[in-house]
């Protein structure tokens, strides 16, 4: 079955995030005052074939634990729905 | 005596090692494809700086997995020389042989100058030429060169002198306005706990010759051959 | 085919009814729509240089040291010692004004493959840039983007970014300038170059696969900026400079093994341009089947596969025996290299999709056949009211105002510190970068020789604003100068000549006159054009920018360790002027004071002295031969006090101030004479040069031999620079940490402001 993988990856909480500093002193001074915090990461995501849904996660933990996310820094968190056939280019 | 310098695709610093420690100094050094795996004929390694793999996904994060870095673990258990600069550096915390990580300099620049680093440990095989507690004049450039460990970490490093250069003022105290990047501790270079695996990210390689202003960064090459003719530390 | 005559599709792709109609003529039938998207982005502006290739032939290409000059890929001047050195300058303007990072990098990319095609490793770069005022958000915006994307991708090919320029005023607000050179060092014998040889032989691409990105990205270039143009994001490639950096591994192993009989970047008009160039070069044809085209996207079409710019292409035309060789090259280094088609003798680009036959063009037609316009030249309007500026309706400042004036000129972005953008810049990869970014030229080493490679980029758009001949050939001179006050002879310029539309007599007027005043400059100073690169229709909200004319100049330094540096070195040296500070009104036309100090942008600048700028070039290269000179720094904006502030901040410790008059200039018992046009006014043809009290004789008796004037201004000391009038009265005086503050702050203020 196909499926497809969002591994969402993003700094650690603790760990000073710069970038998203500077994009919540912008977001405020264009006058978005709710902002309380902004966090930026990244999202990956990958097409993959597996036998279910399951081992898709289990794969897919495995690929951001071992290459996609720095265990040191980065916290990552693993989303799989099923690849709809032609949905995509 | 031999040195390797490691070429990964996007390796850019790989020249500028090969030229110092071959035309500069005159020891036999060789490039090193990523893809080899036979590593028996060096005593020394460089990762050079650069952006291998184009520094997608993280800096050094793909880097590891090229072939070459399963004989550069086997290199390191035998006690031989590994040297990270830069790249090389970030390389070498993704691959685990060093602890810790690299973040996005604080500036969120990439940052291309001279800065002031002192000499923390005079007794590892890279900086055994310097004096203790000596400032020298070394480049940097990168754009995530803040280093970042766990506070025990870090406490660690600390306690055993693993923390080998500092970013520091002119007159050698490690102040935040001398930290260009947001380093934890001002931390420049850190040695592993055999002691034969050196990372940094200021690039001495382009501070040994005079006419680049500055040869301070010579020593860091001319430390570990004389390390390795005595065979100190290799133990 | 009747419908492509109904609908006229070639007014969107860009072509005028009459080309159209000399399109049909010379092919003997109607174009299909492939054809004419071909002929539409090869006769484009960007292309074909429709507007100005008459002008261009005036000016001088020729010398002894001139390998390659216009036409090739990028031009190539001899250094000596068997090594040549490729260099070229090239504008990305339009893509960097609605996309400023990508537009950037992607512009790095281009110049990188030019260079890369002549056979040579390529080695440096330099940036020369324009924006609007630095107050204005979305200069804050454009600026940022651009120096992050040239970081971004030069810093990852490992090519030091070791100059260049940056320059604030407000007709480049909604039309930037972003022209980047690059210089690259070869063997002779590895000179290549662009030209489809040898029926039978080999057409590859190597590098990306090609995707839908960037079609008619030339068309674009070619067209003026308008609220359009945001929504033409879709035009702008990404760039991938990982993939540039193997690229350049890869091909100059390709070339290294002797397969490559011909070789040209696939840039603007991607597949279209290089297959069409490569052959009308040769005199040969191609037939290509873009069914073996590596592409990242499905159902791509033949107009589509033609004219797609994906970056990080090469075509290349390889022996027949020699594309197993190749190929494995590639492989090493993890990229395509595909073989698409052959060389042929028939004289046409066929072009085929999976055997099908979809375009059939003479490649000369194509790639030469555009027509040539000239049009209407008209003096513009503005000069009327500009030229009738005279001193009178400038105050003459009190003494007292003077140093905030001077304090207000080191600030001014123009002339302050550009560190917060060579900062970002690797400009010490390579270990070549002996004098980097912030003190005029870069030097950089050839290792293995004693030679330094030198390099600046210049053009005072204002000045050429006001007098475009003029302003022309003080880029030049001002280039030459800056070039030898570091001891190197200048030996040749490539130029990047940005300007607005040409249909409009005004500017077409401005650009024929920018033209003349170069080639008068080029030829006096015997610094030929080895090639470049026309930007028309660089305007926004029907304005056009500054006229700019931008010159890129390399010159050779035959003893690195005798360069010359802008710092004084040591206390108690004399400081003099080589050639001539006029010190009158006129000298105040252009200049950053006049505009600074008093809101203006007036007058009529005075043209260069050209012989007096080689005789200054003669004199340098001699006492940098004859290391009798401590320092030399060119006068440019700011004039002869910001030349001394300069040496002072950028001075050793212990030598960082200077206290001068200028009585020895010959300003005494003058009425022309003003105060602050004699610190402040520009188009002087001098340097400032500081040396030993004991070889003073000799330099002057350098100078008389070069019929250069000589005067001994003062002396430099400790740690402030003073002023005094030719009678002795204290004009100002300003301790250097104060001038170096305002100097170094100056930038990132104003961008803050």
């Amino acid at each position: 079955m196909k499926f497809k993988g969002t591994v969402t990856v993003w700094l650690k909480e603790g760990i000073f995030d710069p970038q998203g500093a500077a994009v919540k002193g912008s977001l405020e001074a264009m006058g978005f005052k709710e902002v309380e915090k902004v966090r930026i990461g990244k999202n990956i995501v990958i097409s993959l074939d597996a036998e279910n849904a399951l081992e898709a996660k289990d794969l897919l933990e495995q690929m951001a634990r071992k290459l996609l996310a720095n265990p040191v820094t980065e916290a990552y968190r693993v989303h799989v729905e099923e690849e709809k056939a032609g949905a995509e280019r | 005596m031999k040195f390797g310098v490691v070429v990964f695709p996007g390796s850019n610093c790989d020249s500028d090692a090969y030229h110092v420690i071959k035309d500069v100094i005159g020891v036999d050094c060789e490039y090193v494809w990523h893809e080899t795996r036979d590593l028996s004929d060096f005593q020394a390694l460089v990762l050079p700086g650069g952006f291998s793999y184009g520094d997608y996904l993280r800096c050094g994060a793909l880097a590891r997995f090229s072939p070459v870095m399963d004989s550069v673990y086997r290199f390191v258990d035998e006690g031989k020389l590994v040297i990270g600069i830069c790249n090389g550096f970030q390389i070498l915390l993704e691959a685990g042989l060093l602890p810790g990580a690299m973040l996005s300099n604080n500036v969120l620049e990439f940052r291309c100058q001279w800065v002031n680093l002192r000499v923390e440990n005079t007794k590892t095989p890279f900086t055994c030429l310097y004096e203790p507690g000596e400032v020298i004049r070394v480049p940097i450039a990168h754009h995530e060169g803040n280093y970042y460990a766990e506070p025990e970490v870090l406490e660690e490093l600390e306690r055993t002198g693993r923390v080998v250069l500092r970013y520091v003022d002119a007159s050698g105290n490690p102040t935040a306005e001398a930290n260009p990047n947001g380093a934890a501790h001002n931390i420049a270079g850190i040695i592993n706990e055999k002691g034969n695996v050196f990372g940094l990210m200021p690039h001495p390689e382009r501070c040994s010759e005079s006419i680049l202003g500055s040869r301070d960064g010579r020593r860091v090459f001319l430390s570990m051959i004389k390390s390795l003719e005595t065979g100190a530390l290799l133990s | 085919m009747a419908e492509i005559s109904q609908t006229a599709p070639w007014r969107e792709m860009g072509l005028k009814d009459s080309e159209y109609e000399l399109i049909k003529e010379r092919l003997g039938r109607e174009p299909n729509y492939t054809e004419l998207g071909m002929f539409a982005v090869l006769w484009s502006e960007h292309c074909a240089y429709k507007h100005s290739k008459p002008l261009l032939k005036t000016l001088p290409t020729k010398g002894p040291a001139v390998l390659v000059g216009p036409g090739e890929n990028a031009g190539v001047v001899d250094i000596g010692d068997n090594l040549a050195c490729a260099f070229k300058i090239e504008s990305h303007n339009h893509p960097s004004a609605v996309e400023p990072y990508q537009g950037a990098a992607t512009g790095i990319g281009g110049i990188v493959r030019d260079i890369l095609a002549m056979g040579a490793r390529p080695v440096l770069l330099l940036d020369s840039l324009r924006f609007g005022p630095p107050e204005d958000p979305k200069t804050k915006f454009l600026f940022g983007g651009v120096v992050s994307g040239i970081a971004g991708y030069g810093n990852c090919l490992g090519i030091p970014t070791v100059g260049g320029e940056v320059f604030f005023a407000k007709p480049y607000a909604g039309n930037p300038l972003v022209n980047v050179l690059c210089g690259g060092i070869m063997k002779h014998e590895d000179l290549h170059k662009g030209g489809a040889y040898g029926v039978g032989n080999v057409v590859m691409v190597v590098g990306h696969s090609t995707g839908r990105d960037g079609i008619h990205g030339c068309t674009f270039a070619s067209d003026v900026l308008d609220d359009d143009s945001e929504s033409k994001r879709i035009n702008v490639q990404v760039g991938d400079p990982f993939m540039e950096k193997l690229l350049i591994e890869a091909c100059l192993e390709m070339m290294a093994c002797g397969a490559v009989v011909g070789i040209q970047d696939m840039g603007a008009a991607g597949l279209t341009s290089s297959c069409a160039e490569t052959a009308a070069r040769a005199g040969t044809g191609l037939v290509i089947d873009i069914g073996k085209v590596p592409m990242r996207e499905e159902g791509m079409n033949a107009y589509e596969v033609m004219l797609s710019e994906s970056q990080e292409r090469m075509l290349l035309i390889v022996s027949a025996d020699k594309v197993d060789e190749v190929k494995r090259i590639g492989a090493k280094w993890g990229l395509h290299a595909a073989e698409i088609g052959r060389v042929t003798d028939s004289g046409n680009l066929e072009v085929l999709h999976n055997g099908v036959l979809e375009a059939s063009i003479p490649v000369s037609l194509l790639a030469m056949g555009a027509p040539e316009y000239t049009p209407e030249a008209r003096e513009p309007e503005y000069l009327r009211k500009t030229r009738e500026f005279s001193g009178e309706s400038v105050r003459a400042p009190e003494f007292s105002e003077m140093k905030g004036i001077l304090l207000k000129l080191l600030a001014s972005p123009n002339i302050a510190s550009k560190e917060p953008v060579f900062r970002q810049y690797d400009y010490m990869v390579r270990t070549d970068t002996v004098e980097g970014p912030g003190r005029g030229a870069a030097v950089l080493r050839i290792k293995g020789t004693k030679k330094g490679l030198v390099f600046t980029t210049d053009c005072n758009g204002r000045l050429v604003y006001l007098n475009p001949k003029a302003g022309a050939a003080w880029a030049v001179t001002e280039a030459a100068l800056n070039v030898a006050v570091t001891g190197a002879k200048p030996l040749a310029i490539t130029n990047c000549l940005n300007f607005g539309s040409p249909e409009n007599p005004e500017v077409y007027w401005q650009l024929k006159e920018a033209v003349q005043g170069m080639a008068e400059a080029c030829k006096a100073l015997e610094t030929p054009v080895t090639g470049g690169n026309v930007s028309l229709y660089n305007e926004s909200d029907g304005e056009a920018i500054y006229p700019t004319p931008i010159v890129g100049m390399l010159g050779l330094c035959e003893d690195i360790e005798k360069r010359i540096t802008p710092g004084f070195k040591n206390a108690g040296d004399l400081v003099a002027v080589l050639g001539k500070v006029w010190g009158d009104a006129r000298s105040l036309s252009g200049s950053e004071y006049l505009e600074v100090a008093h809101g203006m942008v007036a007058g009529d600048p005075r043209e260069p002295a050209l012989d007096l700028a080689r005789g200054i070039i003669e004199v340098l290269t001699e006492c940098a031969r004859e290391g009798v000179l401590s320092s030399a720094q060119d006068l440019s904006e700011g004039g002869l006090l910001v030349a001394l502030a300069e040496s002072c901040i950028h001075g050793e410790e212990g030598a960082r101030g200077c206290a001068m008059s200028p009585k020895a200039l010959g300003c005494g018992g003058r009425e022309d004479i003003r105060a602050d046009a004699m610190l402040f006014g520009e188009t002087n043809t001098a340097v400032v040069v500081s040396f030993a009290a004991s070889n003073e004789e000799q330099v002057a008796h350098i100078c008389r031999q070069n019929n250069v004037p000589f005067a001994v201004i003062g002396r430099v000391q400790e740690s402030a620079l003073a002023v005094d009038t030719c009678g002795g009265l204290r004009v100002l005086e300003v301790p250097t940490d104060e001038i170096a503050h305002a100097y170094s702050h100056g930038l990132e203020d104003s961008l803050r402001g």
